[in-house]
């Protein structure tokens, strides 16, 4: 009998309000938290906007020292983590080391923490041969961003296997699909899963400015990321964190833990092309969405909301608008479809992980979140992407997807465990 | 029933020997590849060796397209996995839509490139950043880049958790392959041997600073003083073992046996996990330790770390009681690719049943280990046994073995 895999426990960190209903809530109601870059002066950069979290370590209960040796990203992750331990109601220490495991995703690790330090060993790019004697002694563990995954073994006492998974931006659904794998192979009990990142810094804006795939309206930044309308021009970059408690079903209902949603399918694609650049077919996309669903044992006519990954450029809405044509059918025209990346930007690596949360969530509450500041949409983008408002629906069933640079291409499939299609 | 995994193709970059050939004739007779380092001056730094990839020219290999968006382990992965592809005699082309996948292992991705754009940015503008940079210094670049060169289009994935990444990523690979994926393309490459690498790795205050190539890095030797660092690729073919056979393809050896775990917390007494990996990874291939004919061991050339993984192999096999070679000796730590290679090393062993030796160490007695030192030591090998590690308390283990 194959092990069946719930999530019981859920942290998030997303800009506009920390904490899983803070985030629910501004999701729910629709409302956008992109704003002007505060974390450093953008005004040298084509695209000045982001959506950042308002973060304080000290009130989340970081120490002194853990808030100097770790990045913002790995404080994200470590304060979401510890949230969703005590969401599922396990204390740290409490299950048995060696049948927990961890995985964490994110996109580009300690990215901020490495451009400061840049700064500092070259003397603002003076040196080519930096100066070691400037560099944090906490260096290595923004070089090797295992270090992420490191930190929350230690704080949840896991001894099982620990991974970071970097599939650019779709790392937080593979982080989960790789716990998926673990559980179901029976190599450990419980898995700490999800992902962070936090990349609003210079080099990341000026990366993206580079290739102009973040969206440059910057005076009127709660408007800016328009994901499936005509007049999008571009992602807005975001940070956070979610993870996860996942466990078997069993194990869960055993303890009588309070089970969001089961995760019942998961597949990730390639899509050879180019590293930055999409198949307008969404052949590959819709490949991991076959599978996926296959996995769970789903037809496409049991999807009743889709996550997208909506991230609000032109190539990447076209993209999977077809790829859910190509594997739901003519299901794809009545199954709701939004991007909450129109409320709190593209966090990278992390947002596969936040959507996932999202999708649990809507499993939970029965509601359709929506897509903010679609007002018109692009005629070649002709689903139904819940513009403005959320929908209040029976939600059984949610998939998720991700499209990534390096030409990932992820689905996972959520669902409620006592829903009438899994039976 | 479960397929099997056998790697059938074998492609190498290391820094004492570029191509499989040239890394087993150095390997097998004990050819030193660390040196001082040559890609910039060291002097200012207190380490200065390393294991660089020498005579690597990639314009000779790839198309100038691919030069100005890759980095240097980009580029020696790019190249591997040609390799390794053709050791296979595999055509890409000839393979199902999405029968083959990419997973990788990376520990710090394009560093260099990294350095360069970082320097963009900061002595010139946001503006002069490369439109390469978004993806040419991340961890998963390599995955990418391999998929599109050979246009596989199954199952991918990337890896990170330092020097146990070679092992891991196999060990996922592995996975794809048991559900029915026919080939996955593994292992890894990493290098950071540029200024802002090399500094951003000191102060994990395991690097030796002893400047003499052959004294530098002397895993389980009383005169350990740390490790070198290196550069390199090895990439494997992966495949199902019923596909390769009917294509005529008998391959290096099976992937039997894999487990992972990781070291408690510092703070909270409990032993290291490393046993527990090796432990686990025996049970996985169903064998027992009597079955292993020669380790392939870590070697973090620390004397606190050699003691917790002689320790861990003297808990399993006994004192002394089964052969234990680090050629990575010859080579420095990889980093993510230290385990790849050594895997590629230990199926190379099995392949033309010779164990490579340790060079340069002198075992301290209280190891007590039966380690392979001074020359390649002949003999059946059928079934060994890779252990690696990466900074934080990463462990992994897999077995390999002759295939039937």
């Amino acid at each position: 009998m194959r092990r069946r895999i719930a999530i019981t426990g859920i942290g998030v960190l997303a800009p506009g309000g920390l904490g899983t209903k803070a985030f629910w809530e501004l999701l729910t109601s629709g409302t956008t938290a992109t704003r002007r870059i505060s974390l450093f002066d953008a005004t040298p950069f084509r695209s000045q906007i982001a959506a950042e979290c308002d973060f304080d370590p000290v009130a989340e209960g970081l120490s002194a020292q853990e808030i100097r040796r770790m990045d913002r990203a790995v404080q994200f992750g470590v304060v979401a983590a510890r949230q969703c331990l005590a969401d599922a109601g396990l204390s740290p220490g409490e299950l048995p080391p060696e049948r927990v495991g961890v995985s964490v995703g994110s996109a580009v690790g300690a990215t901020m923490s490495l451009d400061q330090e840049y700064n500092v060993v070259s003397d603002s790019g003076r040196d080519w041969l930096v100066d070691h004697r400037y560099a944090s002694p906490h260096l290595y563990d923004y070089f090797v961003p295992g270090s992420f995954a490191a930190e929350v073994a230690w704080l949840v006492g896991a001894e099982g296997p620990a991974a970071v998974v970097s599939a650019g931006c779709t790392s937080g659904l593979d982080a989960i699909g790789y716990a998926c794998d673990l559980l179901r192979e029976g190599t450990v009990d419980v898995m700490i899963a999800g992902a962070t990142d936090a990349p609003i810094s210079p080099i990341t804006v000026a990366c993206f400015d580079a290739i102009k795939a973040t969206s440059p309206r910057n005076d009127d930044p709660e408007h800016a990321s328009r994901p499936f309308d005509r007049t999008r021009d571009g992602f807005v970059l975001g940070e956070g964190a979610a993870m996860l408690v996942l466990e078997d079903l069993e194990r869960a209902r055993r303890r009588g833990a309070h089970i969001y949603a089961e995760i019942v399918g998961f597949a990730s694609r390639c899509n050879a092309y180019h590293m930055t650049g999409l198949r307008p077919d969404g052949r590959e996309m819709a490949e991991a969405i076959r599978v996926a669903l296959d996995e769970a044992r789903l037809a496409p006519t049991d999807v009743d909301y889709i996550n997208a990954h909506g991230s609000g450029t032109k190539q990447n809405d076209r993209h999977e608008t077809a790829a859910f044509k190509r594997s739901l059918g003519q299901h794809a025209y009545q199954v709701p479809v939004s991007s909450i990346k129109s409320m709190i930007g593209h966090s990278l690596g992390a947002i596969g992980a936040i959507e996932v949360a999202a999708s649990a969530l809507a499993i939970e509450h029965n509601v359709v979140p929506p897509t903010a500041n679609l007002h018109e949409a692009d005629p070649e983008c002709d689903l139904d992407y819940v513009p403005l408002t959320a929908r209040e629906q029976q939600v059984d069933v949610v998939l998720s997807v991700g499209s990534g640079f390096g030409g990932f291409q992820s689905a996972i499939v959520l669902a409620d465990p006592e829903a009438k299609a899994l039976s | 029933m479960t397929p099997t995994a056998v790697v059938t193709g074998i492609g190498i970059a290391a820094p004492n020997g570029l191509g499989t050939d040239e890394y087993w004739r150095a390997t097998v007779a004990g050819v030193n590849g660390i040196a001082r380092i040559s890609r910039f001056d060291p002097s200012q730094y207190p380490v200065q060796l390393a294991g660089e990839v020498r005579n690597f020219d990639p314009a000779r290999y790839l198309p100038s397209r691919l030069l100005p968006q890759t980095d240097h382990m980009t580029r020696l992965a790019l190249v591997a996995s040609d390799w390794a592809l053709a050791d296979a005699k595999l055509n890409p082309a000839e393979q199902p839509e999405f029968g083959m996948g990419v997973v990788t292992a990376s520990s710090c991705g394009g560093f260099e490139f990294g350095q360069r754009e970082l320097e963009n940015l900061w002595a010139r503008g946001g503006q002069y950043v490369s439109a390469y940079q978004s993806f040419a210094w991340f961890y998963a670049v390599n995955t990418g880049q391999i998929s599109i060169r050979h246009g596989m289009r199954g199952p991918s994935g990337v890896l990170v958790t330092d020097g146990a990444g070679g092992l891991d990523a196999v060990g996922h690979a592995r996975r794809h392959i048991r559900r029915g994926i026919p080939v996955i393309v593994t292992g890894a490459a990493d290098s950071s041997l540029c200024p802002w690498g090399l500094v951003a790795q000191l102060p994990c205050g395991r690097l030796s600073t002893v400047t003499e190539p052959d004294r530098a890095y002397l895993p389980f030797d009383a005169r350990a003083t740390g490790y070198v660092p290196g550069e390199g690729a090895a990439i494997l073919v992966l495949e199902d073992a019923a596909r390769a056979r009917e294509r005529g393809v008998a391959g290096y050896g099976e992937i039997a046996g894999y487990a992972a775990t990781f070291d408690p917390s510092p703070r909270s007494g409990r032993p290291p996990a490393l046993r527990r990996a090796i432990e686990l990874a025996l049970a996985d291939a169903e064998v027992g330790p009597a079955d292993i004919d020669v380790v392939f061991a870590d070697g973090a050339g620390d004397r606190e770390r050699d003691r917790i993984e002689a320790d861990a192999l003297c808990a399993v096999f006994g004192e002394a009681g089964v052969p234990v070679t680090v050629p990575k000796t010859m080579t420095g730590r990889l980093y993510s690719a230290a385990a790849a290679l050594d895997l590629a090393a230990a199926l190379l062993a099995i392949h033309h049943r010779v164990i490579p030796p340790t060079i340069h160490v002198s075992p301290a007695a209280d190891y007590r280990l039966d380690l392979v030192t001074g020359t390649a030591r002949s003999g059946q090998i059928d079934t060994v046994l890779i252990v690696a590690r990466g900074h934080g308390g990463f462990n992994a283990a897999m077995v390999v073995r002759r295939h039937a």
